[in-house]
């Protein structure tokens, strides 16, 4: 197999010139998808049959808990390749996509303990889903942590690459506690098998609103992507360019 | 691919494998602490601990609810298909508290199979729809017993589930 393609993909040059051009596609499309989402969800959508509106931080938590993993596993797969194929901009990605996930997963623990105070009578409880969680919010403080704490750069790389790569075993636990263990957290309503358990009207606002977080998740991840691109290959020729 | 890269992927998921091993056993170990409460076939069949502090966890059984008019007291049972145990409470039930959903009680398992809860959460499922719809259901599937047929074919498969996982 020809992998010169995957080596062009990961030059950190080639990277800031495209993605120069994405960038305010994805502002707009994420602005807007993330709008209409909410002003849907929030407003115009009918209230639950049980939980009449405080289902409505649904639209917030379940996209805010999809991309709390999502960029897990995006940080695992860069870590793969930083490991392998040691590709700079991989170990970039891993490294700017940390705060994000971090914030996403922040994110999703504050609503999903809103949502539990009205609706299960609690704040917290140490069931597998939600400590599952907490350790994923862990992992990421963790990789933050480790890159701050390592002064090389090349070491840092394989250090948090080890870490992400590691921490992996984690997401299929969040994914599945739910199924193994008994849990006060309710089980999937979107699922890849099966039809969604929720009304079309609910539906389709939560799929906008996991799209647009999707898109803004990578609207943030690629204008940190381009900083940090700038800022480690600042004695090449073509920064130094760029900046004069 | 080169060798090196070759021999670094096989490392990676050596890596992967040993980890995934390692936590599938601890999780394997600590199967039943990972459990965040009891069925109620656990406590009669005397696999809950009797007279400690733990959580039980079922289905409330239509019709059970009982409330003493002079005060917060309430009992009523809770079910998983293969066995029932009664609840004794004092205090505020959460909003969702309705016969024939989900609630996770903590308190303590009495020698006369009576648990005596401390705090009692409700437990609501994955389905999401309007009220409206629910109505419709309602109608168009009247059921005694259960209230709401909707909240019925969650409480079969919740059976059915903890039946499949006991």
């Amino acid at each position: 197999m020809n992998w010169t393609f995957f080596h062009k993909l990961g030059s950190p040059k080639w990277f800031y010139d495209i993605s120069g051009k994405w960038l305010p596609w994805l502002q707009v499309s994420s602005l807007v998808l993330i709008s209409v989402a909410l002003v849907w969800g929030l407003a115009f959508t009918p209230p639950d049959y049980l939980q009449g509106n405080s289902y409505r931080i649904i639209f917030i938590h379940v996209p805010a808990s999809f991309l709390a993993q999502s960029v897990y596993m995006m940080m695992a797969t860069a870590a793969a390749v930083t490991l392998i194929w040691k590709i700079k901009l991989a170990d970039m990605a891993l490294k700017v996509m940390a705060p994000i996930g971090a914030s996403f997963c922040i994110l999703s623990l504050a609503t999903g303990a809103i949502w539990g105070q009205p609706t299960w009578g609690t704040w917290w409880v140490w069931d597998a889903r939600l400590t599952s969680m907490l350790i994923l919010l862990f992992l990421y403080i963790g990789i933050i942590a480790l890159r701050g704490a390592i002064h090389t750069i090349e070491a840092a790389a394989k250090a948090c690459a080890i870490l992400s790569l590691v921490g992996v075993v984690n997401i299929p636990i969040i994914k599945f506690s739910v199924d193994w263990w008994n849990t006060l957290h309710q089980g999937a309503t979107l699922t890849l098998t099966e039809k969604p358990s929720m009304a079309p009207e609910m539906l389709w606002p939560l799929l906008l609103a996991i799209l647009g977080f999707y898109l803004f998740f990578t609207m943030v991840m690629v204008l940190r992507l381009r900083i940090e691109i700038i800022s480690r290959e600042r004695k090449t020729r073509w920064v130094k360019e760029l900046v004069s | 691919m080169n060798a090196v890269r070759k021999q670094r992927l096989i490392l990676v998921l050596l890596l992967l494998a040993g980890v995934g091993l390692a936590v599938a056993l601890m999780l394997f170990a600590l199967r039943e602490n990972i459990n965040h409460y009891f069925s109620p076939a656990q406590m009669a069949a005397g696999e809950a601990p009797v007279a400690q502090r733990m959580r039980g966890g079922g289905l409330v059984v239509p019709g059970s609810v009982e409330r003493d008019s002079e005060s917060l007291k309430v009992s009523f049972r809770i079910t998983d298909g293969a066995g029932e145990v009664t609840v004794h409470y004092e205090g505020i039930l959460p909003d969702l508290f309705v016969e024939g959903s989900g609630v996770v009680a903590l308190g303590t398992l009495g020698s006369d199979g009576v648990f005596a809860a401390t705090e009692v959460l409700a437990k609501h499922d994955e389905n999401y729809m309007p009220p409206e719809v629910q109505k419709a259901i309602d109608e168009a599937h009247p059921k005694p017993g259960y209230a709401r047929p909707a909240a019925q074919t969650t409480v079969q498969r919740e059976l059915r589930s903890l039946q499949d996982g006991s």
